[in-house]
């Protein structure tokens, strides 16, 4: 019975100063749920969900803190794709119209250089300098809308990608339906 | 010599229809009125137009130069003046408009003075860039930029010269052959300087005999003019659709079955087609740009044939030269299998453009009506990739683009094959296709994500680094204000002390009277 113990013991020892070394050793950087959680929306980093970004409401995601369904620009496909990642049960948003694409594209000739939308840019996505036109690079900008509001001369507007023979898509393929009668 | 053939796996055996277009030969057609040459004429690059409005151009002068290193240049068609830099039309399944160059011609047809360069005493450089700079592209219909695929560095056994032309109804590269053999020779030698190649093996299917003699023909003339080391072997290969894919080609001819994921130039192979290896010697042997193209016409018109057609010649026009029967109810470009349904006829012949066909009901008889895909597997017999359409059927289908990816669907080449066979009459690769652009597209969005995701990170930090650098220097300067102020007073208690000691001692040890 004493020998038992004394293994029992010995082997909580072990294996505790194992875990132990494990924990400090191999930690894991970061929060993994997180960052899973970050790959899925869809970094427009335009705050709609009321986290100054994606990351942070990937964050409160992860701490249970925020909804699943607060990302506008993700839809109800990316609430759906968290519900499945974080087995919560899918609420829908009510936003199921897609948006297509826009960028912002500043009225050069109304825009007297404030360098407000500059310092709203999330991506930094537009330059220029005080009393200097500013502009949007358009490959960079997300589409966030954040720089709208600041203007004082409301000279930008979100204008939609047009579509060229690089970007178009092919269609799903649509049947006719059989006359039968 | 008699060579042993291999055999791809899958394929099939439609009706040719190549007789229609095939006897005539080829004939120029004539010069429109106005040309519209699109910048955007190889996969991987546009070309930045040197010209503006109102510039008067020479035939064959350089009026778009290759931008980037994937860039090939792109010329005017004939001589006159630049009329407008614009949006128009392409021939792309989608029909939207890109940006093109407009010319209005002036009927005289001036060439600019051509500057032959002689492959045996130009450096490999020199060569490569007169290629890029006389915009040769591939014309086998994937228009990949030549100077690339023949510059890269491998080493080089077997150029394989694609004359096999598998899609019915097209006839161009066979009355290409047919009359401009010795061309395509030259043009093959030369790439065989370029990238090394000790022997050409030119595969045509046995559906050309004519091609085939002329070809023979040709070979045994140049070889009678005593150059050594190139080895120039002509193979009738059996018909039997897609054998002018590239693998498909090199599979017949040499037994290597090109992987997934790898290029013919890993096993020192390199396939061009023939119009490429005819444009290669018409740019370096006689210094003339890339300007016009063989199209056939065919299919419900009066006068099928194949036309040399300048680039940038509206399709409309083309049509009617040929004179198009009634009952046109569509027009294709490309064959019956991998072509798709032009949307606009005014769109421009560019450098891929090699057939057009006026479909009506009576030839391209409308599908019978979708049914369920029953897992038959005809599809994955007739597969020349070995791929499991029915798989990628139903993922694409149900829109499981991961599923689609897992069944390898960009190893897909669209040959049409699966759709041909299918007893469902599913219309498989349009699910493809359309797979295929979401996929691309979801790509894209991931990369403008992962790319927003560390400009925002980067800001992120530029603003902490920032604040931290600002309460620093406030810091450091409060610091600075108390040392002087501390200093300062120090001083100032000094010299009240001196004041005040210069004065009666008496009245600064007792404090005078507080009433």
């Amino acid at each position: 019975m004493f020998a038992a113990l004394i293994v029992m013991t010995g082997i909580a020892i072990a294996l505790g100063a194992a875990l132990g070394y494990a924990a400090f050793h191999f930690k894991v950087e970061g929060n993994p749920i997180a960052e899973q959680i970050d790959a899925i929306l869809p970094q427009t980093q335009c705050a709609q969900c009321g986290y100054p970004g994606c990351k942070p409401y990937a964050e409160a995601v992860a701490s249970s803190e925020a909804e699943i369904n607060l990302c506008t620009p993700g839809g109800d496909d990316g609430a759906r794709k968290l519900a499945e990642l974080l087995g919560r049960e899918f609420k829908p948003r009510g936003v199921t119209v897609e948006k297509p694409k826009t960028v912002a594209l500043i009225d050069e000739q109304t825009c007297i250089g404030c360098t407000l939308c500059i310092q709203a840019c999330p991506v930094d996505a537009i330059v220029g300098s005080a009393k200097q036109m500013h502009t949007v690079v358009s490959r960079i900008c997300t589409g966030c809308e954040l720089c709208l509001p600041p203007c004082p001369v409301d000279c930008i507007a979100l204008v939609e990608e047009p579509r060229t023979p690089q970007n178009w898509r092919w269609k799903y393929p649509v049947t006719g339906l059989k006359v039968v009668a | 010599m008699i060579q042993r053939l291999f055999r791809f796996r899958g394929g099939i055996e439609p009706a040719p229809h190549k007789r229609e277009s095939s006897a005539a030969p080829i004939r120029p057609a004539p010069l429109p009125p106005k040309l519209v040459v699109p910048l955007i004429q190889s996969s991987r690059g546009a070309a930045r137009t040197i010209v503006t409005v109102g510039d008067k151009v020479l035939k064959g002068q350089c009026i778009g130069e290759p931008e980037g290193a994937g860039g090939t240049a792109i010329h005017a068609p004939t001589s006159g003046a630049v009329t407008e830099i614009g949006r128009y039309p392409m021939a792309h399944p989608s029909g939207l408009a890109s940006l093109a160059i407009v010319l209005e011609s002036d009927g005289e047809e001036r060439w600019i003075t051509p500057e032959p360069l002689d492959p045996a005493h130009a450096s490999r450089e020199e060569l490569l860039l007169r290629i890029q700079a006389s915009g040769i592209v591939g014309m086998g219909g994937a228009v990949f930029p030549s100077h690339i695929k023949i510059g890269k560095d491998a080493a080089i056994e077997t150029l394989v010269i694609n004359g096999a032309e598998c899609e019915p109804w097209i006839t161009c590269d066979d009355r290409l052959m047919r009359e401009r053999a010795a061309d395509i020779l030259a043009g093959a030698k030369i790439l065989c300087l370029l990238n090394g190649a000790r022997r050409i093996l030119i595969g045509i299917e046995d559906n050309k005999p004519e091609a085939i003699a002329a070809m023979t023909a040709a070979a045994r003339e140049s070889h009678g003019g005593g150059e050594a080391g190139v080895d120039v072997e002509i193979v009738p290969i059996p018909a039997r659709y897609p054998a002018g894919g590239e693998k498909q080609l090199i599979r017949v001819l040499t037994g290597i079955e090109v992987p997934a994921g790898k290029i013919a130039g890993d096993f020192g192979v390199q396939c061009f087609n023939v119009g490429t290896a005819h444009a290669v010697c018409r740019a370096l042997a006689h210094g003339e740009a890339m300007i016009s193209r063989i199209v056939t016409v065919t299919g419900n018109v009066e006068r099928p044939g194949n036309y040399e057609v300048l680039l940038g010649t509206p399709i409309s026009s083309l049509l009617a030269l040929c004179g198009v029967r009634p009952g046109t109810d569509r027009t294709l470009m490309g064959g019956p299998m991998m072509g798709f349904t032009l949307p606009s006829l005014d769109a421009p012949i560019t450098k891929g453009s090699n057939c057009i066909i006026a479909a009506s009901p009576a030839l391209f008889p409308p599908p019978p009506p979708e049914q369920a895909c029953i897992r038959c597997g005809t599809c994955a017999h007739a597969c020349p990739i070995g791929l499991q359409p029915f798989e990628l059927y139903w993922a694409s289908r149900a829109k499981r683009f991961d599923d689609a990816n897992r069944y390898h669907i960009f190893d897909c080449i669209e040959c049409g094959c699966c759709a041909y066979v299918c007893p469902a009459h599913i219309p498989l690769v349009d699910y493809f296709r359309f797979a295929k652009s979401e996929i691309r597209a979801r790509d894209e969005e991931q990369k403008a994500a992962s790319q927003a995701r560390a400009r925002f990170e980067s800001r992120l930090a530029r603003l902490e680094r920032e604040k931290a650098e600002k309460a620093a220097r406030l810091a450091a300067k409060a610091a600075e204000t108390r040392a002087s102020l501390a200093a300062g007073d120090a001083a100032l208690i000094a010299a009240a002390v001196q004041r005040t000691q210069a004065q009666s001692p008496d009245d600064a040890t007792t404090p005078p009277d507080p009433i």
